[in-house]
């Protein structure tokens, strides 16, 4: 009997610990999105004509959106969104770096980056480099990017590209998404909570 | 005393109304029989070697299907209706051919969506300043809409 009744109590004792482990895996799991997300890595030049890497803007939080100058749509549409952003976030501002990178480098020069990004807000920095060097911080992002050979295009081509603006925190992780269109008022409350 | 009052705001309210009349909030509307075409806007643009946009609404409140077979621009070499496609949040951008507009609907050119490319600027697009669009339809012919050029960063006519 006294077997029967040491055998039940360590099932239900492993049930408990069952349990609780999973909840604490799941607790850890969502949690460590945020804190251990990847860490994106690149090497370009900003709209200035200086050489920076992603350590260039660690101790900031940072809106990444990849683009090229020569979109007329999504492109100045984002852009100008990230500028409503910047000025919604009044004083938190300061905390914040909007990132544009062209992912059309061959025509996109530090000059003609300079020319786009300063018309939609001071505040944003523009960044190209070689091809090599925008690939590789294409994909050090996980975002895609592709020439598509179009006739009546401007040089015969246009560029498909992921749209989404990326937040990275002031320690370079990966913490999320902002899908095309996501309202600024959305943008702030988000980054106003975590700043 | 409160009938100087009464004319002061008579006064005041006929000036009001003849200032909104001044300047009407409703962008440019043009029409040709039943296809109507309104609240179009462009994009400016940064000099001439980059394409811009241009966004309008057109309704077709005929009782038949029509369709938008061909744009030209005075500011641009060329002029045609872009798609925006999204798969998997990735975006990519093509003409979108003839555009049909079927009987009762109103087919709506806005940003993330079917825009107006200008390619080959002949000038650049001014905050401020306006051109001339055509619109050719099968049926309805030829529309000529006078286009408002906003800000690079906006997103449309302020309502």
């Amino acid at each position: 009997m006294k077997t029967v009744r040491y055998i039940l109590w360590g099932l239900a004792l492993l049930a408990l610990v069952i349990v609780a482990g999973h909840q604490l895996s799941h607790f850890l799991g969502t949690d460590a999105e945020n804190v251990d997300g990847f860490q994106p890595a690149f090497t370009l030049v900003n709209h200035q004509g200086d050489t920076v890497s992603e350590a260039t803007y660690r101790g900031n939080w940072a809106l990444v959106f990849f683009g090229f100058t020569n979109c007329p749509d999504i492109c100045p549409t984002t852009l100008a969104e990230l500028a409503d952003v910047m000025d919604g976030l009044g004083n938190s501002a300061a905390k914040v770096t909007p990132l544009f990178i062209t992912i059309d480098p061959e025509r996109d020069r530090v000059e003609t980056v300079a020319e786009y990004v300063s018309a939609f807000h001071p505040s944003i920095v523009g960044l190209t480099g070689t091809d090599k060097q925008v690939t590789e911080a294409a994909d050090s992002f996980k975002a895609y990017f592709e020439r598509v050979p179009q006739d009546s295009a401007p040089d015969g081509y246009t560029m498909g590209h992921t749209s989404a603006v990326y937040l990275i925190s002031p320690e370079g992780h990966f913490v999320r998404t902002f899908q095309f269109r996501t309202p600024p008022e959305m943008i702030i409350e988000d980054l106003k909570e975590r700043i | 005393m409160s009938s100087i009052k009464f004319l002061g705001a008579v006064i005041s309210l006929t000036f009001l109304m003849a200032v909104g009349f001044i300047s009407p909030a409703v962008p440019d509307t043009a029409r040709n029989d039943e296809v109507i075409v309104e609240a179009a806007w462009a994009r400016a643009s940064i000099g001439t070697s980059r394409p811009s946009a241009a966004y309008l609404t057109i309704r077709n409140e005929g009782d038949e299907t029509d369709v938008l077979t061909s744009l030209k621009a005075s500011v641009s070499e060329v002029a045609e209706v872009h798609a925006m496609t999204m798969t998997d949040g990735v975006a990519r951008m093509g003409p979108a051919g003839a555009v049909k507009l079927p009987a009762g609907h109103e087919v709506v050119l806005k940003p993330g969506g079917l825009h107006v490319m200008l390619m080959n600027l002949k000038q650049p697009l001014k905050e401020g300043e306006k051109f001339t669009l055509t619109l050719t339809f099968k049926g309805a012919g030829p529309i000529d809409v006078s286009v408002p050029v906003l800000g690079i960063g906006a997103s449309g006519p302020v309502q």
